[in-house]
């Protein structure tokens, strides 16, 4: 297991260097940069003393300099005009827009996205468990028809409307203030149970909301799963040895429909994450998704990058840990090195 | 009796000899057993009730496609200064007691001094019967030729906004018409670009395993690792301004295949590595076919119909992925019309509680990601018929 571990960890290490690469390659795209706009802007009113910190900035983070350079500096293996320091030395970059470090701006809203994702992924669990488990075990029945359809109109419908309309009636029903993930007096406030209590109160929407489609498609899996695992030979045999269905159940199919629930988590993760960030950006959560939209739009490339960075990241670590538990429940994985996946 | 009387006289049948008789098939097994693979998917499929019916409805919107300017009351442009944000009016046929006809009431218009909003009750005074296959709106048909012929029409003078008006005060269920013709056919184009780069890359790497496998394998991992939508933001952010409506919306398309196409690959690439140990397989390399022409001659033919099944399950996702980023306003703009286009109108909490009816283009699109999934699921049941 060990083994294993070492090996998928070693792998991350050229999955994330292409990733920032595309990452990279991604916010540069667009023709010109925040500060070219911004200097052409200042030559036309004529204003030379913000001009010359804009030009420092530009040496500062070798916007004149060939993209390659560029990338290897924004990285940290390259030494740029402070000597080595990017991404591996924890320096993400400056904001140009808001004139300020991107780490400064962005750590109580990476904060934020993370307990979301954490609490949609928690959610879908609790969720398409035991509905999974039950639909089931009590295939086309009246409960499993109905439930399926949910899941189906669950998964067409756009997330971003859910959340409008949701919304709408947490406002007139319930009274909950409109947008954000907690109330605004808190915002600028440190960290406090008042605090946690108004994420928490205010977290439900963004959790259903994201969480609807992912739990749709999970109950599907997990119901084709066990149907697969009920049919079969040892579960009959167990049957007419007299074996107490509920501990028949538990014993052995679960434990072999579960084996896909958890590698899921690979996939699910990337798509929850897509996912908040539209919702986010319909509710204003303070998330990192309405901020990374600003940030794309305003060519803040440092800001974005380091958001799609952080986003990707997620994903990434996402992976890792469903590729580990699925190592820990499938000696076969472990032993083969993954290639059995 | 006699003991003799009681045996069985000799009996021989005439029937000709026939020791297969038992065996013989009955014309059903017959029919079966001849018919080609494609048929009997197709019988196969035809048994999934949900399925065909989602077929059926996919078939009429993307039949409407076609004569979208002949099914629109209205033309996409034309706007109605006096209804800025005009409820639906409801088709009627009973006016006090009598007969009419299909008809709408039309508006009776007052502002609200209070608000600033715009309040429309209907006035059951004035009577607009509907006209059918009539002359209306002007429009390029396909954008070549002219015409004004339609299949409904409000009456002369009069007004027919059966989903109400928007902001600027255009009939909403013409821009829906419109805007299928956008949103359907951006699906397709997305996993015409996600199909190719699948094939290929997962094709070269299920035929020739080893390194190279190993290699594409790790790549689609990490593509697979990226968050579909903030990378769709940042790419289509990245489409110039410069260009035009048609180049942004090939280049959405681009982008929306760009980022699908691992499910696709894998799902090749695992069949491949079983199809290629088979005997057939090894016979046409022996006869020195050229890898392009196995994989394209031999081996894809052979689960083609699971292909499809699996594209058919995508397209959705591209549909929802387009509305998303249009929503968002970074995908398709203005003038060009898709259903993200008009949600786009929607974005804010007012639309939710003062003009519902602006929502209406999420029932299109939920209709036709539902039945992209049926369909996808009675495909994917019927791809392997031999089961």
């Amino acid at each position: 297991m060990l083994n294993y571990t070492f090996r998928r960890l070693l792998l991350m290490i050229p999955t994330l260097l292409v990733i920032s690469f595309v990452v990279f390659v991604i916010i540069q795209l667009p023709p010109g940069d925040f500060l070219s706009n911004q200097i052409a802007e200042l030559k036309s009113q004529g204003d030379t003393g913000s001009l010359e910190k804009i030009e420092f900035l530009r040496r500062q983070y070798g916007l004149d300099k060939p993209f390659m350079e560029r990338y290897a500096t924004w990285v940290g293996i390259w030494p740029g005009e402070r000597g080595f320091s990017g991404l591996l030395q924890g320096d993400w970059g400056w904001s140009f827009e808001h004139d300020l470090p991107v780490k400064d701006l962005v750590g109580q809203r990476m904060l934020l996205s993370f307990i979301l994702n954490f609490s949609v992924i928690l959610f879908t669990w609790a969720v398409a468990f035991p509905i999974g488990v039950y639909v089931a075990t009590h295939q086309y029945s009246w409960s499993d028809h109905s439930l399926t359809l949910l899941g189906y109109v669950g998964l067409a419908t756009p997330n971003f409307l859910l959340a409008l309309v949701l919304l709408y009636f947490a406002n007139i029903e319930f009274g909950l203030s409109i947008g954000g993930i907690m109330d605004p007096e808190f915002l600028s406030q440190p960290w406090s149970w008042a605090k946690i209590g108004s994420v928490l109160t205010h977290l439900w929407i963004p959790v259903i909301v994201i969480g609807t489609s992912g739990t749709a498609a999970m109950i599907r899996r997990l119901r084709a799963n066990l149907l697969d695992e009920l049919q079969k030979q040892y579960v009959v045999t167990a049957r007419a040895k007299g074996m107490p269905p509920f501990r028949l159940l538990v014993k052995y199919p679960l434990r072999m429909s579960l084996n896909p629930f958890v590698s899921d988590i690979g996939n699910l993760l990337p798509s929850v994450i897509s996912g908040s960030a539209i919702v986010a950006v319909v509710l204003s959560l303070q998330t990192s998704g309405p901020m990374l939209l600003d940030a794309i739009r305003s060519q803040d490339t440092y800001l974005a990058g380091s958001f799609l960075m952080f986003l990707s990241m997620l994903a990434v670590i996402g992976t890792l840990v469903s590729d580990l538990l699925l190592a820990a429940l499938d000696p076969r994985i472990r032993l083969t090195g993954g290639a059995a996946k | 009796m006699s003991a003799t009387d009681e045996r069985l006289a000799h009996y021989v049948s005439t029937e000709p000899f026939a020791p297969y008789a038992a065996e013989k098939l009955t014309p059903e097994q017959e029919r079966f057993y001849r018919a080609s693979q494609w048929q009997i998917m197709w019988w196969k499929f035809k048994r999934h009730r949900i399925a065909v019916i989602a077929a059926a409805v996919l078939l009429v919107f993307y039949g409407s496609i076609l004569v979208s300017e002949i099914l629109a009351p209205y033309n996409l442009h034309t706007r109605n200064a006096t209804h800025i944000y005009a409820p639906p009016q409801e088709v009627r046929f009973m006016h006090e007691g009598r007969f009419v006809g299909p008809f709408v009431y039309g508006y009776r218009m007052q502002l609200d001094m209070e608000t600033l909003r715009r309040e429309y009750t209907p006035d059951p005074k004035r009577i607009y019967p509907m006209r059918f296959f009539c002359r209306g709106d002007e429009y390029r048909f396909w954008g070549m030729f002219d015409g004004s012929f339609h299949l409904a029409c409000p009456a002369e003078g009069g007004t027919l906004y059966l989903l109400g008006t928007d902001r600027l005060g255009r009939d909403l269920l013409s821009r829906i018409v419109y805007g299928t013709r956008i949103s359907l056919t951006i699906g397709l184009l997305g996993i015409a670009v996600s199909f190719l780069i699948g094939i290929i890359l997962g094709g070269i790497s299920g035929y020739y395993g080893g390194w190279i496998d190993n290699v594409i394998q790790r790549f689609i991992e990490m593509v697979r690792a990226f968050p579909e939508l903030p990378l769709w933001m940042a790419l289509s952010a990245a489409l110039p301004v410069t260009w035009s409506p048609l180049l942004v919306y090939f280049g959405i398309t681009i982008i929306l295949g760009l980022l699908d196409w691992p499910g696709l690959a894998r799902a090749v690439r695992s069949k491949l590595l079983a199809l290629r140990e088979e005997d057939f397989a090894t016979a046409a390399v022996l006869m020195g076919a050229s890898p392009q022409r196995v994989i394209g001659r031999h081996l894809l033919p052979s689960f083609t119909s699971h292909l499809i099944a699996s594209a058919t399950l995508s397209v959705p996702g591209m549909i929802l992925g387009e509305t998303a980023l249009s929503f968002l306003g970074l995908g398709l703009r203005p003038p060009v019309t898709s259903w993200g286009v008009l949600l786009n109108e929607a974005q804010n909490i007012n639309s939710v509680a003062l003009y519902p009816w602006i929502m209406a283009s999420v029932a299109p699109v939920f209709v036709v990601v539902l039945a992209f999934n049926f369909m996808g699921d009675g495909l994917r049941d019927a791809a392997d018929p031999y089961r």
